[in-house]
Formats: structure tokens, sequence, C-alpha cells
């Protein structure tokens, strides 16, 4: 005795189950060398927990493992999962056994019996293949056949200390009652509850028709756990348990790299785009462009070689990528070199849960970069309202820590009003979301105009300024809108108001070249009378200096002549002098 | 009746020295001592002792009797308290 209690009192560690999330939530997996109660409702996915866990030891852990079937027999329990990715057949040569322990109904029950045989059998086993784990599949069906309490009670002790001297990690399913708020002493089995290490309940809800399952992990002990109830799908691998977040957060980086919008102007809005492995909300009427915008985005990233995953809710993705043809967007090079991976989300049906896994499971198949999902709002349609914010939450808190940049779009009522719209989208992930750009209709003189603005974009200076988007087979743009008399204007408005300060331009161009040619010209003008006078001026002077000349020279003459006629008369001087 | 001829053939699996093993093998002993008057055979099986006769004989709860003979083989599974139903089984309803 004093041996069991001292290894009851080490913790061991923990025996990793293998399935997503779960070994999250409870740090790393079941107790390893303890016993583990998993209960839960019919078709609660109990077996499949069990079988998962065995093959995660026989596969990966080098634990090999036994499956004791109290109720189902094993053959079927393998036909039923053959729909599974699982190397049943394989295993079961050498890692897996299962053995067979129904009671059959002929068998006779006469007074107290022990499940020393089922013990006996199993210590056998064990050392013939060192089994480490071992799974008790409804426990319950031979606990029922115990004629008391006590007697059951007794076994429940007998096997749990079993476990304790082989030291191998057990696994317990039963049934139980699926109503909530029973307390568990009352329940039929309800001291296994009290005895194990390890419980975890199962629960399979129906609201408003659709399926929802959860696990909770009741109580651990010597380990702390995450104690929230957390949805789970049952996919291709088994199990699949939505969690949060990672425990080890790690990989996703923060960085300050920026991805473009697809759209130039956005860019500009937003101070240079998006931030790589933002989540970027895209709210608006329906017809406002989202799908448009946000393939825009997904073009954008396939240019750039991103793998991108475009999830459309609405409409199949060859309808996509030919809608969006119209306005320039060419996803088809994309889709054909395998960049960009459509996915039509309407044929996947489920809670929206399933949707999130089914998601998850094909981005990561693409590697996805880059991932639209158009609209997110689809996740709150009837039936998972309750779990719809959760999903959103896990989808950004996923893609974050997978650094994968986000661009959600979000369906607003048509009827609700703008401040609904302000106090947040259906699902109420605009407090989530890094960027929220809203796009809206503005009904104007018979026109309806999409207008587009960013209410937030964390860490990035953004625009507070509206501006139109413009939808046409050139492309996606914004254009500037015009404020006049404290209204925007949009649309014809808009392009009336750019024409009229065109015109205005070109008048005020035309009038001032004209005032600068006639200025030329009366420039000219003077030019050539200044020329003019200055050669008149010329013309002045010469005829002043030859006025001048003429009558010096004629001065000479004349009196050159007299003395040649004095001479030639030969007249004194005198009489020379009386003339 | 039940042909005295006939041998009856038994074999009794049981879990070590505990109390259920103890009254299964009194309750078979008084059973036969009272119906089956030297026409019967036991053998007891501790699946303690042989582990791997428990696995190969598929005996998972104990104590448990099986009827080898006469045919159809039985199983009964419990500290075989004397009943209606026991004897009924074992084909001694007569004597019950």
């Amino acid at each position: 005795m004093k041996v069991e209690r001292s290894r009851r009192a080490v913790i061991t560690g923990k025996a990793p189950t293998g399935i997503t999330g779960f070994d999250e939530i409870t740090r790393g997996g079941l107790p390893d060398g303890r016993t583990t109660l998993l209960s839960g409702g019919p078709g609660s996915g109990k077996t499949i927990f069990g079988l998962q866990f065995l093959i995660h030891g026989a596969q990966k852990c080098k634990e090999p493992g036994i499956f004791v079937a109290f109720e189902e027999n094993s053959k079927r329990i393998v036909k039923n999962c053959e729909g599974f990715d699982w190397p049943l057949a394989a295993l079961q040569r050498k890692n897996l056994f299962f053995v067979d322990a129904q009671p059959r109904p002929e068998l006779i029950q006469s007074g107290n019996f022990d499940l020393g045989g089922i013990l006996a059998a199993l210590t056998a086993k064990t050392r013939q293949m060192g089994a480490r784990r071992i799974v008790f599949d409804a426990l319950d069906v031979v606990l029922s056949m115990l004629p008391d309490g006590i007697a059951r009670e007794r076994e429940i002790h007998r096997l749990h200390d079993w476990l304790l001297l082989n030291h191998v990690t057990g696994f317990i399913t039963a049934k139980v009652s699926v109503e909530d708020g029973i307390h568990p002493a009352n329940q039929p089995f309800g001291y296994l509850q009290f005895m194990v290490d390890c419980s975890v309940v199962l629960n399979h809800r129906v609201h408003v028709g659709v399926s929802q399952r959860s696990i909770r992990v009741q109580k651990f002990r010597g380990s702390s756990f995450n104690e929230d109830e957390s949805p789970f799908v049952i996919g291709a691998n088994g199990f699949d348990v939505a969690i949060a977040r990672k425990a080890n957060p790690g990989n996703g980086k923060v960085t300050f790299a920026r991805v473009t919008s697809g759209v130039k102007r956005l860019d500009t809005m937003l101070g240079g785009g998006y931030y790589r492995g933002a989540s970027v909300l895209i709210t608006g009427f329906p017809g406002t462009a989202k799908t448009t915008l946000s393939g825009a985005f997904a073009e954008s990233c396939c240019q750039r070689g991103e793998r991108t995953m475009f999830v459309s809710f609405d409409s199949d993705g060859a309808e996509v990528v030919r809608n969006l043809k119209s306005v320039k967007i060419q996803l088809t090079p994309h889709l054909k070199n395998g960049c960009l991976k459509m996915v039509s989300a309407r044929n996947i049906t489920g809670s929206a849960e399933t949707l999130l896994v089914h998601m998850k499971r094909i981005a990561t198949e693409h590697r996805t970069r880059c991932l639209v999902i158009d609209p997110v709002s689809t996740l709150s349609k009837a039936g998972n309202e309750l779990t719809a914010h959760a999903v959103a939450e896990r989808l950004i808190d996923w893609a974050k820590s997978e650094s994968i940049t986000l661009v959600c779009t979000s369906l607003l009522d048509e009827t609700s009003s703008q401040s609904q719209y302000s106090a947040g989208t259906p699902l109420q992930i605009s407090t989530l979301a890094d960027t929220w750009i809203h796009l809206n209709y503005l009904v104007q003189s018979g026109e309806r105009n999409r207008g587009i603005s960013i209410i937030k974009s964390r860490g990035t200076a953004h625009s507070n300024q509206v501006r139109e988007l413009i939808l046409s087979d050139a492309g996606v743009t914004l254009a500037d809108i015009y404020t006049a008399g404290g209204e925007v204007l949009m649309g014809t408005l808009r392009w009336e108001k750019e024409r009229a300060e065109r015109i205005a331009q070109e008048v005020a161009d035309v009038g001032g070249r004209l005032k600068r040619v006639s200025l030329d010209a009366e420039e000219a003008i003077l030019r050539v009378r200044a020329k003019s006078l200055k050669t008149e001026l010329e013309a002045k002077q010469i005829e002043k200096a030859l006025l001048l000349r003429t009558a010096k020279s004629y001065k000479r003459d004349v009196s050159g002549t007299r003395a040649r006629m004095r001479e030639l008369r030969g007249a004194d001087i005198a009489q020379q002098g009386r003339r | 009746m039940v042909p005295r001829r006939k041998k009856f053939k038994f074999r009794l699996y049981i879990a070590g020295d505990t109390q259920n093993s103890a009254s299964a093998i009194s309750n078979l002993a008084i059973l036969c001592k009272k119906h089956l008057l030297n026409r019967s055979e036991t053998e007891v099986v501790d699946v303690f002792l042989e582990p791997d006769r428990a696995l190969a004989d598929g005996v998972f709860m104990t104590p448990t009797l099986v009827k080898l003979n006469p045919h159809p083989v039985r199983k009964i599974v419990g500290t075989l308290i004397l009943s209606r139903r026991l004897m009924q089984c074992l084909q001694l309803g007569e004597f019950a």
C-alpha cells in the first residue's frame, strides 16, 4: 500500500492524446500512469476519443495500448472507424489490441461477481505487449450488472489499484445522464468521478436544429487546465477541439510589414496598407462591394506569390471569379497555378464550429498566408448565435497565431440603422479586428453611390475622410468626394462639381492667356515705336550735323570766292574792304 | 429427469483468494453434493495464477462457472447463489 501511495503523490507527467486542442487544454495530455474518466451521453464521441488516445500512443509515443470493449464488438468498432484516417489494421498487428469483453445476452448471472477475470487477462496481455495505455470503453455496462453500490465501488477501486500497480494510463468511458445540474455524487456511477485523477465531460446539444458538441475538463489532479467548455468537432482525423489559442503562442510574430489592400488609394488612406498578419473587417450592406474589395486584396496577394485562400459563403467560387473579372480583378491565372484556392463554403453544413474546423484544415493544407472570408457573418446564422462570436474570436486568434493576414467581410442588415452599425457588427468582432473598413450607400438626388471610410485601424495613421468607391471595368479605385454646404457630393453630383470646376479653371486659364497676349502686343508696339523714334533721332542728328557742316563750308566758300574774284578783278584790298 | 449415467463437467474460474472465490467454490460444492452425487468433475482455475487462460477463454468476470458437459456449454457469472434460474441453466431444474 505504501508503494502505491507514494506513486499517487508523484506527478508523473502527461500522456499526450494527439487530439488537436485537447492537449493544449490539459497542458500536455492525460495524467500519465493514472486514471481518466470520460463521461458523456449517447453519441457524444466517447469511443472515438478513447481510440484516438490509443492510436496516438501506439503510433507516436511508443506506448502500445489495449482497448477493452464492454459494449460494442471490436470488429464493429474497427469497421466504424474506417471513415477516419487511422491505420488501425497496421497498428493492430503489434501495438494495438482489442479485448471483447461484452457480457453476452445469454450470460447467466447468479450472485456477486468481480472484475478479477478481466484484470488477470489484462495483466497477461500488458506484460506480453508492454502496453502502457488501456481504454475501458463503456465500463458502465459491467458496473450496472453488479448488485449494489458497494460492489460497484469495490470494483472501481480494484480497477484503479490495478492500473496504478501496473503503471499504465487508464482511460474509462462511461455513459452519464445528459441532463446538467445533477450532482456527480447522485449520478449512477458518480463514485468514478471522485476516484479518478482526471475527469472529462462530453456534451452534445442541439440548438435550433444545429448540433453543438463540447468538451470540458472537470478535474485534473496535480495540473492546471483550461476549465471552460470547448466546442469540438469530429472530423476526418477524429476529434478536433477548438481552443482560443495555443498554450505557446510563439509563432504569432508581430511585424511592422505592410501588405497592400489591392486598392492603391486605400493604401494611402491607411498610411501604407494593412499590417501583415492583421485582421481586417469590411462591413457593409448588401451590394456595397465588400466582395470586390476583398477580391482586390486576394489578387494583390497572389501577385506577390503568396498563397491565398478565398472562402465564399454566398456564391460559388467560379461565380466570384467571373464577377470580379468585370472590375478587372483577374483571379483565373492564380487559380490555375495553385496560388489561390477558392472555397465555396455553402456546401459545408453544420455548426459554426464545424465550419471553422473545415476552414482551418483547408487553410493549413493550402499553406495559406492570406485568407479572405466572405462574409464571416454567415457564421451567426440560425442556431449558431450563441457560439458564432466565440468562433469568430477563435478564427481571428488562429489567424494571428499563424501570421495569416485575414480579411473578413461582414454583412449588415440594410434595415439596421446607422447607430447599430457603429455599435458593432452582428458578430461583434469589430472590437477584435485591427482594421475596420465600412462601406456605405449614399442615396442622393436619385443615385446610390458607394462610400468607403475607415472606422479604425490600429497602429496605422489613417484618413478620416469618406471616399467614393468607384468600380469600373478599369478596376477599383477611390475618388475624393466634395462637401458642399455640409453635404457630401458623390456620383453625378461629384462629376458635375468636378466639371464645373474644370470649366471655371479653363475660363480662368483662357482669360490669363488673353491678357498676356495683349500685353505682349502692347509691349511690341512700344518697342517698335521706341525703335522708330530712335531712328528718327539719329536722322535728325545727322541732318543737324550736315546742316552745320554745310553752313561752315558755304561761309568758307563765299570768302574763298570773293578772294578769287578779287584776284580775278585785281582790285585792291581797300576796295575790297569798302564793299 | 437427468439420466443417471450422464457425467457433469465444470470449470470454475476464480480470481484469487477473495470472498467471491470462496463463496463460489463452496456453493458449487454444495450444489454438486446435493444434486449430482459423484457425477461431477470440477476444474478450478485461478485467473491470477493463470492469466493467459483468462485471456484465451474470454473470462472477464469472476467467478465464472463454465458447464462443459453435458452440452450445451453454459457460462454462469457470480457466486452461484442457488436459484431457480441457476438450476434451470444447469438443467437441474427438477431438483430446485
